[in-house]
């Protein structure tokens, strides 16, 4: 949680960064960026899911529909600010020449996006007619 | 690429195609914003919603071109965290927008 909170203060002082370490090669850091930006793809997809679940299947129950387009939704933005978050650290890392953070947030992810798949499953195969 | 030693890996390259994506990807988020907007007819609060979303969209532009410019260098700079922090924000603005136009 320490962790967190330094990382967060390192957000808002985007100058902080530049104090540690040496600055790595070049290619090492777009590469970070790329995976950042590929985790912001994935943020927007998700919330993309959300926007179609509410607009594409009127034939859902407002309440059903309502829960899987915010849990789609609070994916997307826990995964957009986990970029953020895993970029700064990877990037300090780099910086600090220590090994790069490992994380659990992947397998975390996987199971949420698996949850909402079944429950969409359960949901045409016994709630669809449900308004 | 204004360098005259070329880099094998074309890494600015490819991530000047990563922001692309982004952006497009983008882009169709911000559609599908706009549509659920004034899907019921543009009331005020209608244009209100659409206009936000159009303006998360046009601050994930602005740091995307920016950013592509910043990457056609000889040796790119690394991103700024203002410019990370900008757009996974104009990603949670957009979140945000599905979530209020739901209710």
């Amino acid at each position: 949680m320490n962790e967190f909170v330094q990382s967060l203060r390192l957000w808002f002082a985007p100058q902080r960064i530049r104090d540690e370490g040496d600055t790595p090669d070049y290619r090492f850091s777009l590469a970070n960026e790329r995976t950042f930006l590929a985790w912001i793809r994935t943020a927007l997809a998700l919330i993309g899911g959300g926007f179609a679940v509410d607009q594409f299947l009127p034939e859902l129950a407002w309440g059903i529909r309502a829960g899987l387009a915010l849990a789609l939704l609070a994916a997307g933005v826990l995964c957009a600010l986990r970029a953020v978050n895993h970029w700064v650290r990877c990037e300090r890392a780099m910086r600090r020449g220590e090994d790069l953070p490992v994380s659990r947030f992947p397998t975390l992810l996987g199971l949420a996006v698996g949850v909402v798949a079944v429950a969409m499953v359960v949901v045409v195969l016994f709630g669809w007619e449900g308004r | 690429m204004t360098t005259t030693e070329r880099d094998p890996g074309l890494q600015p390259e490819r991530t000047r195609l990563a922001w692309r994506r982004t952006t497009l990807s983008c882009t169709v988020v911000a559609l599908l914003a706009v549509r659920q907007a004034l899907y019921g007819g543009a009331g005020p609060a209608a244009i209100v919603a659409a206009s936000l979303s159009a303006l998360a969209w046009l601050g994930f532009l602005r740091v995307a071109h920016l950013r592509m410019l910043g990457v056609g260098t000889a040796r790119p700079q690394p991103l700024s965290p203002r410019g990370a922090l900008t757009a996974a924000a104009c990603t949670v603005a957009l979140a945000v927008c599905a979530a209020a136009m739901l209710f």
